[in-house]
């Protein structure tokens, strides 16, 4: 059946923070949305317009007040059980006390692999972020941007099938936010897992993904889908007409929202 | 309790043997500043007949030789026998005495410690457990020792407890409060963010307990241990006094106050000795916190990290 072949299959999901009280929020307001396998989907809205909660409701962090998720044919809750996520957040969230080689090898321990199989995946994890030679330092030692590369490297250690990230490159510096989305898409070529990817940065969605979808606040809605293809990305894209044309698309998305509200 | 909550905020810097050395100078600056404070009151005592210097109103201690002893003279007596026809010196008895009281504070603080962080445990498991214990858990602190250790010497009279294991209970009951709300406090300390991670990777309520909640309390059980350690001693000598158990300070400074017309000094020095103890005590906790975070130098130099 076609749906349990989707990546994420979203059917009415609303959900109402404080709900029956004075100060009930309404986050998320009947969503329907579909990933296919393979694919990179953005979030992009003003802020406080639900792109955390969505995400938090797909990897079962939260649940929805209505409607109902499907992650691979199964509930997501069974998919967090299963570990098909990885989450990545704006802050790195690296444990101080353990060393970089160590965080990594964090989600491994939990599913019980062997020692051996640990240390062989993050030292793998490690060169595909390349930070080989920072193994032993400790979350400290590193910049910001490393830090997130750690993170990353994390979360795909134990080939989640669906990777969550919440604005991760929020905190760093535009040269080193555009080298990491770089760095990601190669990456996500390499292992073929599906993303999704919350930012409010335009470039940034137009840039990473197959569809941007664009929400509007007070409820969170989907205002648009707008499909993005920039073919094999690298800087030199970052120049191009098609680049410009689609971040052109976005930002009047993002401004017949902002009229709205 | 405020003070023991707040124990936990201050991150242990882990610059060993500066911060040790540099203990060392301030403990001795610290007792030569107590002895000039000593001997200065008792000069001026001296010379004004114990009044404040151009008043009539007079010293709150007077300042003779039987209430105020030379600080050489407390420090000589520590080498005179302890009594008249025995070998042993003060400075031996009041040792062997310190000894005695370590081990019932020790057993004491051991299971002090365990029942905190079980406690601590057992409150974050269980919200209901917190907000059922921890009003009894700061009540029971607010019970004067002085009252309970008789009443905890009688009951132990009466099951199979030897009166020194009496007082090491007195000594748990000081020592398991700090480590239990210190304690929760750290196991509450994560982010909202590192225990949903937890949560993504499907983590049982155990593995999140021991890969994340108990390291990212150690900064809040050493304060909390070191405060336990001392409170141990504290409490131990309390309870040799409340139960008369021989062969411990609580004896020692008991029996020098009787004869203290004929030995002030001796009494001076058992109460130093129990200073003594006290910080010995706080510094083997502190060796053992230093052997355990020596893999964990933390921040301060981070530079060997290079851009991204
Ligand atoms: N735990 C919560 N309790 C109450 N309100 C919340 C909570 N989390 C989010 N909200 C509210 O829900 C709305 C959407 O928040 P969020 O998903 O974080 O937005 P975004 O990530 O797009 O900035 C906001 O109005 C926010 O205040
Ligand atoms: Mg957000």
């Amino acid at each position: 059946m076609k749906m349990s072949d989707s990546a994420i299959v979203a059917t009415g999901i609303g959900k109402t923070f404080n709900g029956n009280t004075d100060n009930a929020v309404v986050a998320l307001d009947g969503i329907d949305l579909t990933v296919e396998p393979g694919e990179f989907v953005s979030l992009i809205g003003p802020s406080g317009c639900g792109k955390s909660t969505m995400l938090r409701v797909f990897g079962d962090l939260i649940s929805p007040t209505e409607g109902t998720v499907e992650v691979f044919g199964k509930s997501a809750a069974q998919a967090r059980l299963d570990r098909d996520y990885g989450m990545a957040f704006q802050k790195a969230g690296l444990f101080d006390w353990r060393k970089v080689s160590a965080n990594i090898e964090l989600p491994l321990e939990l599913a019980g692999w062997s020692k051996d199989r640990r240390s062989y995946r993050s030292a793998e994890m490690l060169s595909l972020v390349k930070l080989q030679e920072f193994a032993d330092h400790y979350p400290w030692q590193l910049s910001g941007g490393m830090q997130q590369r750690v993170a990353i490297a994390r979360a795909l250690s134990f080939e989640p099938k669906l990777l969550l990230m919440d604005e991760p490159f929020g905190a760093l510096d535009e040269m080193t936010r555009e080298h990491m989305q770089v760095e990601l898409l190669r990456i996500y070529e390499q292992l073929g897992t599906t993303v999704v990817f919350v930012t409010h940065s335009i470039p940034e969605a137009a840039f990473l993904s197959d569809r941007v979808v664009v929400l509007s606040p007070r409820p969170g809605r989907i205002h648009s889908i707008i499909d993005v293809d920039l073919g094999k990305r690298d800087e030199n894209t970052r120049e191009s007409a098609e680049f410009f044309a689609m971040t052109t698309e976005v930002r009047e998305a993002l401004r017949s929202v902002e009229a709205m509200s | 309790m405020t003070a023991v909550a707040r124990l936990g905020r201050s991150l242990p810097t882990r610059d060993g043997v500066r911060r040790s050395l540099r203990g060392a100078v301030a403990g001795l600056v610290a007792l030569a500043g107590v002895v000039a404070v000593w001997e200065g009151y008792k000069w001026m005592g001296g010379h004004t007949d114990d009044h404040w210097p151009g008043t009539s109103f007079g010293l709150p201690v007077r300042t003779n030789d039987l209430v105020m002893p030379h600080a050489n003279e407390i420090w000589g007596s520590l080498w005179d026998p302890v009594q008249r026809g025995r070998s042993q010196t003060l400075a031996g008895f009041l040792f062997q005495s310190a000894r005695f009281t370590f081990s019932e504070a020790a057993l004491g603080f051991v299971i002090g410690t365990i029942i905190g962080l079980a406690l601590a445990v057992l409150m974050l498991r269980f919200s209901t457990a917190e907000r059922g214990l921890m009003p009894w858990i700061n009540i029971s602190q607010t019970v004067p020792l002085i009252a309970l250790a008789p009443i905890i010497v009688t009951w132990g009279r009466g099951t199979a407890l030897s009166d020194t294991q009496a007082v090491s209970i007195i000594a748990t009951y000081l020592t398991f409060f700090p480590v239990a709300v210190n304690a929760l406090q750290g196991l509450q300390s994560p982010d909202q963010a590192d225990l949903e991670l937890m949560r993504s990777y499907a983590s049982p309520w155990r593995h999140t307990l021991w890969k994340l909640r108990v390291p990212a309390a150690r900064p809040y059980l050493f304060p909390a241990f070191k405060l336990a350690a001392t409170l141990s001693v504290v409490g131990a000598i309390v309870g040799e006094i409340s139960a008369g158990v021989k062969g411990g300070l609580g004896r020692a400074v008991l029996n020098f106050a009787t004869i203290y017309s004929t030995g002030p000094e001796k009494l001076y020095a058992s109460v130093l000795a129990a200073a003594l103890l006290g910080l010995f005590v706080f510094a083997l906790v502190s060796i053992v916190e230093r052997f355990v975070d020596r893999n964990q130098i933390h921040n301060s130099n981070g530079s060997s990290g290079a851009g991204a």
